[in-house]
């Protein structure tokens, strides 16, 4: 009696739920909302100003892109002309994006990126060049690594899930990485990348007999973010594997009898036993680790802070260096609204792309 | 088709023998069965033929040919598992064709195969669902149409009944009989079930601690079994074991009593009989008579419970020495509790066994 009545009584279950519930309101939920109140704001950390309303300005401010085709400077005759170097001259792009009332939608905006097309140059602009190489960034983040995290983690763990003598020590050297914190492991890199000293190069070089030339791997804008991607596949591979790991175990032993008394090759028994037996637990994973890599933060702060040249910014970094470091409070919420509508659609996409198909 | 041969196979975990030393021949065509209590080492021996696990010693011949270090797929076989083993994201189509995706086979050949898979089971109807789809009985059919587009030379069977209900488990059955019927191949069958192995075998072969009691035709063995473990294995109601004791030993005779049963010469293939050893006596229960009249049989007690089934009776009694017995009557009666009754057998129906009962 007195079971039925503790289980069924709304009340009681509600308090139950309270105090989980309680925590994920007050710290994920309000915040939440508050930020997304802020965007529309012009808030600032400390301001004696008061605050106003701006609409959508800040979104504006963000997003805001142009395309700008510039002609060749050409001479009375047509011709176009060129410099000592032989480059072909363009008039100054300030004069269109600085108080030019023919091009009032560009005004304010800066050079992100440009090209050439035959004769004429064309130019990509940004209101926010630094937020848009962010976003670049962290696309770029996202796409490596959640494939090449989720595959590396299945290697390991179909390597893994063996049953050989000392496994075990294997699983544990596997999964360190992930027991210490992102902090330390960053740091750690640091002299692992190190451009003079550091040990990434003192065994290239050893490896190649010295040829090989010493790299700043942080300190160049080529090498600094696929040198961050490097890391931080190989810090949380270990997590992963340990997903796949669980994944794996479910899989009916009598699955794989049935496949070896039909012949499959090692290949056709992965394709047609284990993969299919690991659709759900891929799911996840892919899940988890775009959710992952969108949140990059702490291996930028501690390793690069975003530079050299804005070539490691991540979205992550921009909202807390413009809320906290520039106290543009508003600014730093828009952006993190922007970054959740940007994972719950790549998420709905994924879920999508990978439905039950029956 | 093919022959089997079992030459003192063993199975080794460690220092553990789970199999020890079996020999086996197993004719082309043949229906054998393989039972035994729970943990006797059939799966063992079964998987060592599908070459699912290594055998440890002694030879196995499929079709004159030693396939100890052969891969399973190149054995001629084919298997059916308890937990049906069939691939739960394809459909029963690609399912049935599996063996043949995995070797390449041309598109025609493979439907036809799946074709005449499905026609023998009965079951084109299905051939686009998912497992999950399925009932039991259903996705144990896909599994055994799995084995049939193989072509094997020896089906192997590992208890693919004893996950469905039991008016399934008779259909499925007779299938499985009406298909060795068609195929004629020669299959291997493992069942804790006496049931299936009495109705399904050409040769049952019993197994207990990992060695043979007993090979020989179902009937074989239930009227002539070669111990006491056989005997108490085949038969429902199991049979009524009693000690006795020698009174007088003849030629292929022996005269035998107890409290509850007075002196009586029965035929006794014991070598070396002296007066006075004990023996079990088997007695089917389906061989005994109860009569009302004390003086009519030779062995007493009073009814304890009468179970009417119908088409059966059976009766629980209690001798006069207070051991227990059953005989089951294959009529309806009635016994009133507590009746004093005396049971009447055939001596050519009764079996005598070396040592006491408790010994087996
Ligand atoms: N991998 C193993 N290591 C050690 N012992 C094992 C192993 N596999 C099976 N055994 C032992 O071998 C014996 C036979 O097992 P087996 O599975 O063949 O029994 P079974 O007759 O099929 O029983 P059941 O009717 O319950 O299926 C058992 O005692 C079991 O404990
Ligand atoms: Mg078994």
């Amino acid at each position: 009696m007195s079971r039925s009545r503790l289980t069924q009584s709304n009340r009681t279950g509600w308090t139950m739920a309270l105090p989980g519930f309680g925590l994920i309101a007050v710290f994920i939920i309000l915040p939440f909302l508050f930020a997304f109140g802020l965007s529309f704001t012009n808030q600032r950390l400390i301001s004696p100003n008061p605050t106003e309303w701006v609409g959508f300005d800040n979104y504006r401010q963000l997003m805001g892109v142009g395309v700008l085709t510039l002609e060749p400077e050409r001479d009375d005759a047509g011709a176009v002309i060129r410099d000592e170097d032989g480059a072909i001259e363009y008039p100054r792009l300030r004069g269109f994006t600085r108080g030019n009332p023919d091009y009032a939608h560009l005004d304010g905006m800066r050079e992100w990126t440009s090209w050439q097309w035959g004769e004429d140059r064309v130019v990509l602009l940004a209101r926010d060049v630094v937020f848009m190489k962010a976003v670049v960034n962290t696309l770029t983040f996202v796409a490596v690594v959640a494939p090449v995290q989720a595959g590396l983690a299945l290697v390991l763990a179909l390597l893994i899930n063996q049953r050989l003598r000392g496994i075990n020590v294997f699983r544990t050297i596997y999964f360190m990485p992930v027991v210490v914190s992102i902090v330390v492991v960053s740091l750690l890199w640091r002299f692992i990348y190190d451009g003079n000293d550091g040990l990434l190069n003192n065994l290239l070089s050893a490896i190649t007999f010295g040829a090989f030339e010493p790299v700043d791997w942080l300190g160049n804008p080529d090498t600094a973010l696929p040198a961050i991607m490097a890391m931080s596949i190989w810090q949380a591979v270990g997590f992963h594997m340990v997903i796949w790991l669980a994944g794996l175990q479910t899989i009916s032993p009598t699955l794989y009898e049935a496949a070896e008394i039909e012949g499959t090759s090692r290949w056709q028994t992965f394709r047609y036993v284990t993969w299919p037996g690991l659709r759900n637990t891929a799911v996840l994973i892919l899940i988890v680790i775009t959710m992952q890599a969108f949140a990059l933060f702490a291996q930028i702060d501690v390793m690069t802070g975003g530079g050299p040249l804005d070539s490691t910014q991540t979205i992550v970094f921009q909202a807390v260096e413009r809320g906290y470091g520039k106290q543009d409070i508003s600014g730093g919420s828009t952006i993190s609204v922007l970054l959740f509508l940007l994972v719950l659609t790549i998420s709905l996409i994924q879920r999508y792309l990978t439905r039950e198909r029956n | 088709m093919a022959t089997v041969r079992l030459k003192d196979i063993r199975k080794r975990y460690g220092a553990t023998e789970v199999i020890k030393g079996i020999d086996l021949e197993i004719e082309d065509g043949e229906f054998v069965v393989f039972v035994g209590p729970s943990g006797c080492g059939k799966s063992t021996l079964l998987r060592m033929i599908a070459g699912l696990e290594t055998i440890s010693d002694g030879t196995l011949e499929i079709g004159g040919r030693v396939v100890n270090e052969v891969q399973p797929k190149e054995r001629g076989i084919a298997m059916v598992f308890q937990s049906y083993a069939i691939f739960p994201h394809m459909t029963v189509r690609e399912n049935i064709g599996f063996g043949l995706t995995v070797a390449k086979a041309p598109k025609a050949e493979k439907e036809a195969a799946i074709q005449e898979a499905a026609r023998i089971l009965q079951m084109e109807h299905l051939l686009d669902r998912r497992p999950s789809q399925l009932s039991g009985g259903q996705r144990q059919r896909v599994a055994i149409g799995r084995a049939i587009t193989r072509k094997p030379e020896v089906f192997l069977f590992d208890e693919p009944l004893s996950n469905l209900d039991a008016a399934l488990r008779m259909d499925m059955r007779m299938e499985i009989g009406r298909l060795h019927k068609e195929l004629k191949t020669t299959m291997i069958y493992v069942t804790h079930d006496q049931v299936e192995a009495m109705t399904l075998a050409d040769k049952i072969v019993v197994l207990k601690d990992g060695e043979v009691q007993q090979v020989g035709a179902p009937m074989d063995l239930y009227h002539n079994p070669a111990n006491l473990f056989v005997a108490k294995f085949l038969g429902a109601p199991s049979m009524n074991l009693i000690e006795v004791e020698v009174a007088e030993a003849r030629a292929g005779a022996a005269v035998v009593k107890n409290p509850a049963l007075d002196p009586i010469e029965l035929p006794c293939q014991i070598d070396g009989l002296r007066a006075g050893e004990k023996l079990t006596l088997g007695l089917r229960p389906q061989y005994l008579h109860p009569s009302l009249d004390p003086s009519e049989g030779k062995l007493h007690g009073k009814v304890k419970l009468t179970e009417r089934l119908g088409s059966e009776t059976v009766v629980d009694l209690e001798l006069t020495d207070g051991s227990p017995l059953i005989a089951a009557l294959s009529e309806d009666a009635v016994f009133e509790r507590g009746r004093e009754v005396s049971l009447t057998f055939r001596p050519e129906q009764t079996h005598l066994f070396k040592g006491a009962p408790d010994q087996t």
